[in-house]
């Protein structure tokens, strides 16, 4: 029984999981009730896919037990989680979009009728399966013709009918519409209804508010609590997601400016239709605007639409007051952008070549490939940011992947430096960078900003977007939902807008 | 017609214009002689290209085909007219043989996950070496059990003769077709070609399915081989060279996407028949060399991947409403 007085349908305890050099899960409880909806949150890298791929079998656990109804189950992949009666749906849909909607149903169980595959009777039970679902179509055409969210709400049946006690939704929100998110929760809430334990992985703070019963929160591998999520207010759920205290002493920089003129960069009513909603945003020379929120809530996806890597269909950008075309990396790169990206590893730095090649490859691509950089030339500009930036590495020809995460995202700095660029995106430029490093690569910051750029940073360090910014952008749910500036740029108040309370 | 059968209607109509252009140059193309013809001469290819096309459909690729069909011709001659063997035994020795070896690159494919085309590749090498090995010459089977065989027709009106082997053919067709659309294992094959990571997700089978596709593939190259030594009435080591390519060409215009996941046994006959189809033509013209069989062939191929890939961007999503 849980505390609740309802029965618990999936209960781990003590759950750990360590790979080499870091513990992905330690101890973590968690205990899922018959007919509830139970939403696991936490922040990237805090623990919510490892626990879930030991409960359904995919990783084994290094210590902790796994009840199911009761009684100690053991699963060893995902064909065995799935007959102990645990289901999982991840995001990406994974049926196969070239087999049709039945078979994608009842793949390896087919109804059997003199030793061959009795298609009609298949038809017909996909029909009447879906039809438990609202969803009326014809089960012999390819899956491939369907939406996403028909795609999804077929997974979900598969599921269901395959295990039927627990089913597990891995942010299984991300790529539909509000009117298909509606969908999914109608459904949701029929299977909890009928007894069924789900646990519910997303960002979307609105939805688990909307469908949650309970809450449970990871943090760094480590259980924080779970609550009842009428119970919790949004704030309190930011901050144990976060792990910010709100009285946190806020860092200040020398005073915050306001800083006047013409904005440099401006867009204006600028978004893509289902990945960020227009938005507005100035950024005037020699200042840092910092963009807050949690992961998921739009901050990358405005920095790509923002340098050109996605494209926006609705609003303008602006440089010094004139409309410009912003469609690719390399309209961006001539209009003097630039942007580390936030997965530096693969969409940064090229792991091979040398800290030298990866330094001029911005400056070589705005030449063309036609024109390339004399070699003394490289020399030079590498040596410089080099010495600039304090990159420690032996010398210029070292492959770049032998350097620590810190040099690596400093040699990512200097090659849009290298660029001389008047507008500079920053996407959390000091993940996974050892402390040291990462008070350098603030001071960097300001330093460049004092030099006259425009900077938009990231990060999901609050108390650092504090110690920076002039103004603060926040996002929620793909939204801009707030703009802070002069005293409001604190903890308190950007955890209030994140949480939306 | 949707997506998936859009190809095989493509392929349908390129035969029927093909088989109209035919028929206004020359009449006699009607008579059930020609078709009859049509289908003996091109038995061996069919059968071993209804293997191709599931090793096709699952992602794959067969190279060694066309080694196995001679190997399995010399080995029968060998057998029958040097060791003496009872020529049903030889059949059987050889389907056994082949299963082993199409079991060991299936295996090989699976366990080591290595490229099929490598694999095959080896394969292909390793079967006409072997067939090298047994004997570099042309050896005659004047076996008895070959004339009777052979002497097996259906009579058809119009002075047709539908061979045995034609009939070996036909069979070979209708079971793949079943085996396609009737059993797991044809659905485990389609699986397979559409994604495999999503296919073990779901609990097929991966290793078994691989093994046995391969299996069956080197088993059709058997059966075709000995329907070739039926045909030809000898073991040659060179023979059947380029088999393997023919064969994929066959299921690639037969509307097969070469990438696997979507394709129909049923494309396949009808690729046979095309390609049949322009030998048949050629031999009726006499002034053109048969090297236009090669070229058309090419040109089709082209057209047939050209649209696969127009198709596969093309065609529109059906929006269901979920209520």
């Amino acid at each position: 029984m849980t505390e609740t007085g309802r029965k618990a349908v999936l209960k781990a305890s003590g759950l750990s999981k360590f790979f080499p050099g870091v513990r992905a899960l330690d101890k973590v409880d968690f205990e899922l009730a018959e007919g509830e909806i139970h939403a696991l949150l936490g922040e990237n890298g805090a623990g919510k896919s490892t626990l879930i791929k030991l409960v359904t079998g995919v990783y084994g656990r290094d210590e902790g037990t796994i009840q199911l109804a009761g009684e100690e189950v053991d699963p060893k992949d995902t064909t065995d989680a799935q007959r102990l009666g645990i289901g999982t749906v991840y995001q990406e849909v994974n049926l196969l979009p070239n087999l049709s909607v039945a078979e994608n149903l009842f793949l390896g169980r087919q109804p059997m009728r003199f030793g061959l595959v009795d298609r009609k009777a298949m038809k017909a039970r996909a029909k009447a399966l879906l039809a438990e679902y609202n969803l009326h179509l014809d089960p012999a055409e390819p899956l491939s013709r369907f939406s996403v969210a028909v795609q999804q709400i077929i997974a979900i049946a598969r599921a269901v009918d395959l295990s039927g006690r627990v089913l597990i939704l891995d942010e299984p929100t991300a790529s539909l519409d509000a009117g298909e998110v509606q969908v999914l929760f109608r459904i949701m809430r029929r299977l909890r209804d009928r007894g069924m334990g789900v646990v519910f992985v997303t960002h979307f703070l609105d939805q688990v508010y909307e469908v949650s019963d309970r809450i449970t929160v990871l943090r760094n591998g480590r259980l924080v609590g779970t609550r009842e999520t009428a119970e919790l207010p949004r704030l309190e759920l930011v901050s144990m997601m976060l792990g910010r205290e709100l009285s946190a002493e806020a860092l200040h920089r020398g005073g915050r400016r306001e800083v006047a003129g013409e904005p440099l960069v401006s867009f204006k009513g600028f978004g893509k239709n289902r990945y960020v909603e227009p938005f507005d945003l100035e950024i005037r020379r020699g200042e840092v605007v910092g963009m807050a929120g949690l992961l998921g809530s739009g901050r990358t996806e405005t920095a790509k639409l923002a340098f050109g890597i996605e494209q926006a269909d609705s609003g303008e950008a602006r440089v010094e007051g004139h409309p410009v075309k912003l469609q690719s990396p390399r309209d961006a790169i001539r209009l003097r952008f630039g942007y580390c990206p936030e997965d530096r590893k693969t969409e940064g730095i090229v792991g091979e070549l040398s800290v030298r090649e990866n330094i001029i490859l911005a400056l070589q691509a705005r030449r063309g490939w036609l024109k390339p950089l004399p070699r003394r030339e490289q020399e030079e500009i590498a040596g410089r940011y080099i010495k600039l930036l304090g990159i420690k590495t032996p010398d210029a020809e070292r492959s770049i992947q032998f350097l620590s995460g810190g040099n690596q995202q400093k040699a990512l700095l200097a090659r849009w430096l290298a660029t001389d660029p008047e507008f500079l995106i920053l996407d959390e430029p000091t993940r996974g960078i050892d402390v040291g490093a990462h008070a350098e690569i603030i001071r960097l910051i300001e330093r460049l900003c004092d030099d006259g750029l425009a900077l938009l940073v990231i990060s999901s360090e609050i108390e650092e977007i504090v110690s920076y910014s002039d103004r603060v952008v926040v996002l929620r749910d793909r939204r801009h939902v707030g703009s802070l500036s002069g005293d409001e740029v604190a903890m308190e108040p950007i955890m209030q807008t994140i949480a939306g309370a | 017609m949707n997506q998936r059968t859009f190809p095989l209607f493509v392929t349908a109509a390129v035969f029927a214009l093909a088989y109209a252009f035919c028929l206004s140059r020359f009449p006699a193309f009607a008579s059930t002689r020609v078709f009859a013809n049509l289908l003996t001469d091109n038995a061996f290819l069919g059968i071993v290209a209804v293997g191709m096309t599931f090793v096709i459909i699952s992602g794959g690729i067969d190279l060694s085909v066309g080694s196995v069909i001679a190997f399995t011709g010399v080995f029968l001659a060998i057998m029958i007219e040097r060791v003496h063997v009872n020529p049903w035994l030889a059949f059987v020795m050889i389907l056994i043989i082949a299963a082993l070896f199409g079991a060991g690159m299936g295996a090989i494919i699976h366990f080591l996950r290595m490229p099929p085309f490598i694999v095959t590749l080896a394969g292909m090498f390793l079967a006409r070496g072997m067939s090298f090995v047994l004997t570099a010459d042309s050896i005659p089977i004047n076996h008895p059990l070959y004339a009777q065989l052979n002497e097996l027709v259906i009579r058809l009106p119009g002075g047709g003769r539908l061979t045995l082997i034609a009939v070996v053919m036909l069979l070979v067709f209708a079971g793949g077709i079943v085996l396609a659309h009737f059993t797991r294992f044809g659905s485990y094959v389609y699986a397979l070609g559409g994604n495999r990571t999503s296919a073990e997700l779901m609990g097929v089978p991966v290793a078994s399915a691989t093994i046995r596709i391969y299996v069956l593939s080197s088993v059709l190259a058997a059966v075709s081989g000995i329907v070739f030594s039926l045909y030809t009435s000898a073991g040659y080591s060179l023979a059947a060279t380029g088999v393997e390519l023919d064969t994929i060409a066959a299921v690639i215009i037969g509307g097969t996407l070469l990438t696997g996941g979507s394709g129909y046994v049923i494309g396949t006959f009808v690729g046979i028949l095309i390609q049949g189809l322009i030998q048949t033509y050629i031999t009726f013209d006499g002034t053109l060399s048969s090297w236009w069989t090669k070229i058309a062939i090419g040109i089709l191929l082209f057209a047939f991947i050209a649209l696969q890939r127009v198709v596969t961007m093309a065609w529109p999503m059906r929006r269901v409403q979920a209520a």
